[in-house]
């Protein structure tokens, strides 16, 4: 059966029930053994926004809490994959990815093709990411393009408690690194997610809304963002068709030129910085591979070239907002009219 | 909606298509005002997040006034035309339209208090159903096919609960009951809804079965007569030995949107119902764990190379049940002239215009259909 549950949650009972199926699965991270009911410290927070909370009452020390060394943990949870467990580390935040990258990028995302295709590395490294949460430059970041751009390393950002979930069980299950991208402004978001276990797979993007006027391709907190902007614009008589991409490595691209290709109409949304961005490849590679669809040129709408602001109202400016996401639809729409 | 008929005026309003139906968008409108519409013809266009169906007139007379415009999302139930007699005069309709208050969803906003799916537990299996309609005759028990579950029937249950209690599953391994199987068998499906009875105190039902549910109806009235007052067949496996194998094993296979899309279109005379919805359900279904397996066992046990391995439909004659057989004249799932093979006595329709979901595609006719053969 399905019930309404937040995003938090549904990752809860995906690490729940995939630690409950396969005793190889693992939990790594700072603080995650929170929440157990126990005393003292053993109830502090369960992750530190208690995603975590409660699994060590029923996994016991299959959750380990790791000391404030990002490089020692992740390289450590690496390294049990590579010996035969399946790891799921928990990288506070995906700002803190300069202390461990070599791990990830230069380690886990290269075993496979190393070892002559003899090594297998499933490990998860669930982060959080994304703005909104007033925790300043170092905390708030997008940084989905960095690891999108290593081969060897899968990508998954959700934008929904039912992805969320299906996309941690497939993260979980599959043999090579996945970065998987929580955004922090998501996880009290609500949803349908049914109570058995299932796995989406990736690399197939979500038509989240039909439209035939213009295609918005995002991911994560975006989607909602894009969301906003379709009911504004279906009251200007503008249908907009939302994909959303859901794994960013590999990448979806079959859905986006099949939609290209209907609309004529391209906007990408992305909440990581402009320059090589998610939106920035998506651009080009429709440009590429289906310029003869579009009717206009594309646009992208993401923040400014900037840290992330500390000031709230300049945080929430930094943000692309529903408003600029219909602006965009209406600049490709008059675009192809010149 | 014969509450709210007043002398000559006939509302037509915003149907309730599925259990979790709240509201429905207008899509355009298919007939002008003025126009003399019969019984049957599509009227309007409505959209829910599910599916896209035309509204077809339930009486026959003039359309007088479009209340709702195209675009507009509104409520089950609310006014979205008038139909009226030529002396209805204009007044007597702005007077209508202006009083007219759109009655309660019975299970709306109130969901918690009256659910519109219980759970029962079978053979240790959780088993999802809806139990609805009114009056205390004998229920009529709807059993979908294989890979559906009881949205199957959103546009049945309703209907024909309007006049008899009703009652829709979800088979095991299907829709949200469990995902496991009590056999891979029509017999021991069978036997499971034998038991679901059993469980709810229903003594008696009419047995509704579509495609691989009309072969578990066939079978149980073999198997538990004095539990079957009477069975419908709908698009129904069990009249014969030809089932399209490319349908089933590409159902099974299809692991994405884009795979799965073509071949439910094959459902469907006209593949147009065929929603990113209708798409998503199935996939959020075949994606949970165990569901892929037990399809392609349940596949292999009863529709395995293209035959159908158990035809207990044949055998209904023995049984003096009262046999209704429906098929879409397009089906391209089981061959339509199966129906050729219903018992002595049966009433046989093959309908135009649809295919395997002819209880979907023609709705209307099914319903009628259904409503005369369990006699209200």
């Amino acid at each position: 059966m399905t019930r309404k549950m937040s995003m938090k949650d549904a990752i809860n009972e995906a690490l729940d029930q995939e630690m409950a199926r396969d005793p190889s699965v693992i939990c790594m991270g700072e603080d995650i053994v929170g929440g157990a009911g126990g005393a003292g410290e053993r109830d502090a927070w369960g992750g530190v926004l208690g995603v975590t909370k409660g699994l060590y009452a029923k996994h016991g020390d299959r959750l380990m809490d790791a000391p404030l060394s990002e490089s020692a943990y992740i390289g450590a949870a690496i390294g049990a994959a590579a010996c035969g467990m399946r790891p799921v580390a928990e990288l506070m935040f995906i700002d803190f990815m300069g202390v461990c990258f070599d791990q990830i990028y230069n380690q886990a995302a290269k075993f496979r093709y190393m070892f002559g295709g003899k090594a297998e590395t499933p490990v998860v490294i669930r982060t959080m990411v994304g703005a909104g949460f007033r925790a300043a430059a170092q905390h708030s970041q997008m940084l989905t393009p960095l690891f999108t751009h290593i081969p060897g390393l899968k990508v998954v950002c959700p934008s929904t408690p039912y992805d969320a979930k299906g996309l941690l069980i497939r993260s979980i299950r599959d043999n090579d690194p996945v970065i998987f991208c929580e955004h922090k402004s998501l996880y009290d978001f609500e949803g349908e997610v049914p109570e058995a276990s299932y796995a989406i797979p990736f690399g197939e993007a979500n038509v989240v809304r039909e439209g035939k006027h213009c295609s918005i391709v995002t991911y994560g907190l975006m989607v909602h963002r894009a969301l906003e902007a379709a009911a504004t614009l279906a009251k200007e008589g503008v249908e907009v068709e939302i994909v959303d991409l859901r794994s960013l490595s590999p990448l979806d691209m079959d859905t986006v030129l099949e939609s290209v290709t209907k609309t004529g109409h391209l906007v990408c949304v992305d909440e990581a910085s402009p320059r090589c961005s998610i939106a920035a490849d998506i651009s080009a590679q429709v440009a590429m591979q289906a310029f003869g669809a579009l009717k206009a040129q594309i646009e992208m709408v993401t923040p400014p070239h900037t840290p992330v602001p500390f000031s709230p109202a300049l945080e929430d400016l930094y943000i692309p907002s529903g408003a600029q996401v219909a602006d965009a639809v209406r600049k490709t729409l008059k675009g192809g009219k010149h | 909606m014969d509450d709210s008929t007043r002398a000559g005026i006939t509302p037509i309003v915003m149907p309730k298509w599925g259990l979790s139906m709240k509201v429905g968008t207008v899509m355009s409108w298919l007939v002008e005002e003025g126009a003399e519409i019969s019984v049957g013809t599509p009227i309007l266009e409505v959209e829910t997040e599910k599916i896209a169906k035309a509204v077809e007139a339930p009486d026959p007379g003039t359309l007088r006034r479009k209340v709702a415009q195209d675009g507009d999302t509104l409520p089950v139930k609310a006014l979205l035309g008038v139909m009226a007699e030529a002396e209805v005069s204009n007044a007597d309709i702005d007077a209508y339209v202006a009083a007219y208050v759109t009655p309660a969803d019975g299970e709306g906003e109130d969901a918690e208090a009256a659910p519109a799916c219980q759970f029962a537990e079978v053979d240790g299996l959780r088993i999802r159903y809806a139990r609805k309609g009114t009056g205390n005759g004998v229920p009529v028990l709807f059993i979908h096919g294989f890979g559906g579950d009881l949205d199957n029937w959103l546009f049945n249950i309703d209907a024909v609960g309007e006049k008899s209690p009703v009652i829709a599953l979800d088979l095991p391994g299907h829709g949200q009951s469990t995902a496991r199987l009590p056999g891979t068998s029509i017999a021991a499906l069978a036997g499971f809804v034998a038991r679901f009875m059993d469980v709810l105190e229903v003594e008696q039902a009419h047995l509704v079965g579509h495609s691989m549910g009309g072969a578990i109806a066939a079978q149980m009235a073999l198997d538990h007569p004095r539990r079957v007052a009477s069975v419908a067949l709908i698009a129904s496996a069990g009249l014969g030995p030809e089932i399209n194998a490319g349908y089933t094993e590409d159902f099974v296979a299809a692991p994405s949107r884009r795979e799965l899309k073509p071949v439910l279109e094959q459902l469907f005379a006209n593949p147009e119902p065929v929603s990113r919805q209708m798409v998503d359900d199935v996939l959020k279904y075949k994606r949970l764990d165990g569901v892929g397996e037990l399809l392609g066992a349940l596949s292999r046990g009863v529709f395995s190379g293209g035959r159908q391995a158990e035809q207990p439909g044949l055998r209904l004659k023995e049984t003096g049940k009262s046999v209704l057989v429906i098929w879409g004249r397009e089906d391209r799932i089981i061959p339509a002239h199966h129906a050729g093979s219903a018992p002595p006595g049966a009433t046989v329709e093959v309908l135009d215009g649809a295919g395997h979901m002819v209880q979907m595609e023609r709705a209307n006719d099914v319903n009628r259909l259904l409503k005369q053969h369990v006699g209200v």
